[in-house]
């Protein structure tokens, strides 16, 4: 998944030291050694079924791989399946966003709530998703409800306690200047405590977005919802292992898009905050 | 960091020991409080209930201690689980750390390796529960190995994104007084990604569950993921429950453990950043 998970922005770049992030070689030089890198990759692919070294009934070559993800593109059946597993994907990600802000914020502006609700949730957040799997089933059949469920359980916790770590760690200072001034409740969610948690909020957003993409797929692939997921499942037991890789090689690029794409978003969203200005420590 | 702060700020305050019972009781009740209010909730809402997927919690505890506790289950299905789980999960540790030390070292590996790594990162692991079937067939090997390719990940980017941040005066010292080889790595490269590392095995841990439990589901003839789903199938939905509340519970203990390892071997840590923060506010 992503590194740094459950360590707040600000603190994750905290033990970079200036000016080290950027190495001493010119950037251009490392996206070339990078290319170089991926170039290796996909010759490594061709050569080693081509060679005999793993059959190629297992491990197709890169070539061959790349004729069934081409025809693949050309498939109706495939767009479908991309759209289905991105519409799980994004339902269950805005459900568990909402829901994930709406209680963070009651439970972190409210001590009490707060003291009393910890324990429950840290019982909760490490129950592994896939133990509702046969619930899912049950209640939903091979449904969009199926996926939507898991997908919200998964990605809601990445989200509250990103929130519930954002509410608290307000500074002081702005804290008690905001009292003095005598704002009311609104206007301190408002002005204090949203641009405060706004960058934990988004480092949960990221997160919980992989997740998110990770359960959307395993649902299809277990429960078999329509999707990229069962799609794979498909060309498994149908023995049509080129197109099987072409589908896997898809959801990479799908997380890689989605990786990239909560990147922008924080970047975009947060130009204002120091982590992405600049190096400068909190 | 300024040198004349070695002062920390005491946390008790003198004459608190009058509040402490009424506080220890005050703990219990916010630790306590919630789970058993919601468990006595769902106990006395589902007690009559008819619905066929939700029984009531009374027959659902009942059925716990006969179909785990009572019956041969624990050896035969969780203690496989869980050695597949920590033999993936221990090569994982082992490939991840020792290549992330490798690949973080070196500026020009680094830049060689990271598009490939950031691929293969973003292929949710689930979908490799198909390939490695292919590979390794249903066995063991297949389980341990499907893991292993989810668990790698995290454990060998955050390995990286540590050795990456080692600190500049200490790599300096290290290099005067001569210290290199073994002893550099573990004192100096291993320690000071020890907290990245750390991250990477929380993350890893509940993918590592996540997939123990696919790849059970999937094919197997026995585990914790093979029973649940094999209750869903026969409709036994109270044993069903049964599987669902242990693999919660599972899931709770095994964050639990890593919990305690983190607070030994990261204990210089947090100090460390507590010292940082109380120093920043002054």
């Amino acid at each position: 998944m992503t590194p740094a998970a459950t360590v707040p922005p600000p603190a994750a770049t905290a033990p970079v030291p200036a000016g080290r992030s950027g190495g001493t070689g010119p950037r251009g030089g490392n996206a070339l050694l990078g290319l170089l890198g991926f170039a290796t990759f996909l010759a490594v692919l061709e050569v080693v079924p081509r060679s005999g070294l793993v059959s190629a009934n297992y491990l197709p070559p890169t070539s061959r791989i790349a004729g069934a993800l081409a025809e693949l593109l050309g498939e109706g059946r495939f767009w479908t399946a991309v759209a289905d597993t991105l519409r799980g994907w994004f339902l269950g990600l805005a459900i568990a966003v909402a829901l994930g802000v709406v209680v963070g914020f009651v439970l972190g502006t409210v001590p009490v709530l707060r003291e009393f609700t910890a324990s429950t949730i840290e019982f909760l957040r490490p129950i592994p998703s896939v133990a509702l799997i046969p619930l899912a089933v049950l209640l939903f059949g091979s449904e969009l409800g199926s996926v939507l469920l898991l997908v919200v359980y998964a990605a809601f916790w990445q989200v509250l306690v990103q929130v519930l770590y954002g509410v608290r760690d307000v500074d002081p200072v702005a804290r008690d200047t905001a009292y003095t001034f005598g704002l009311s409740r609104w206007t301190r969610i408002r002005h204090l405590l949203w641009p405060t948690a706004l960058p934990y909020l988004l480092t949960g957003i990221r997160l919980a977005a992989a997740v998110a993409l990770i359960l959307a797929i395993t649902a299809e692939l277990i429960i078999g919802a329509p999707g990229l997921g069962n799609e794979i499942n498909r060309a498994q037991s149908g023995g049509a292992v080129d197109s099987m890789y072409a589908l896997i090689i898809v959801t990479g690029l799908l997380g890689v898009a989605v990786n990239g794409l909560a990147r922008r978003l924080e970047r975009a969203v947060l130009s204002w905050h120091p982590s992405v200005r600049g190096e400068e420590t909190p | 960091m300024s040198a004349h702060s070695t002062v920390r700020p005491g946390r008790r305050s003198p004459g608190a020991a009058v509040g402490t019972v009424a506080r220890v009781l005050r703990w219990i009740a916010a630790v306590l409080g919630l789970p058993v209010a919601l468990l006595a909730l769902w106990w006395v809402l589902s007690a009559d209930s008819e619905t066929f997927y939700l029984p009531p919690l009374a027959e659902i505890l009942a059925a716990f201690d006969d179909v785990w506790l009572r019956s041969d289950r624990l050896r035969a299905d969780v203690l496989p689980s869980l050695l597949r789980l920590s033999a993936g999960f221990g090569l994982a540790v082992v490939l991840g750390v020792g290549l992330g030390v490798l690949i973080g070292s070196f500026r020009r590996v680094r830049a060689f390796c990271e598009p490939v790594l950031e691929f293969l990162r973003a292929v949710p692991p689930p979908v490799l529960v198909p390939v490695l079937m292919l590979f390794a067939g249903f066995g063991n090997t297949m389980k341990v190995l499907v893991v292993l390719s989810g668990c790698v990940w995290p454990i060998l980017l955050n390995t990286v994104e540590g050795v990456r941040a080692v600190d500049e005066v200490l790599t300096d010292t290290c290099r005067c007084y001569g210290i290199r080889g073994p002893a550099r790595l573990w004192h100096l490269v291993v320690r000071s990604a020890s907290p990245q590392i750390v991250t990477g095995l929380r993350q890893a841990l509940s993918v590592g569950i996540i997939l123990m439990v696919i790849s059970e589901m999937f094919a197997a003839n026995n585990g914790l993921g093979f029973s649940i789903i094999q209750f869903q199938r026969t409709f036994a939905v109270t044993n069903m429950w049964t599987g669902i509340l242990l693999l919660g519970l599972l899931g709770f203990l095994l964050a639990v453990l890593l919990r305690l390892f983190e607070r030994r071997a990261l204990h210089w840590y947090s100090g460390l950043r507590q010292f940082q923060r109380n120093d920043g506010h002054r």
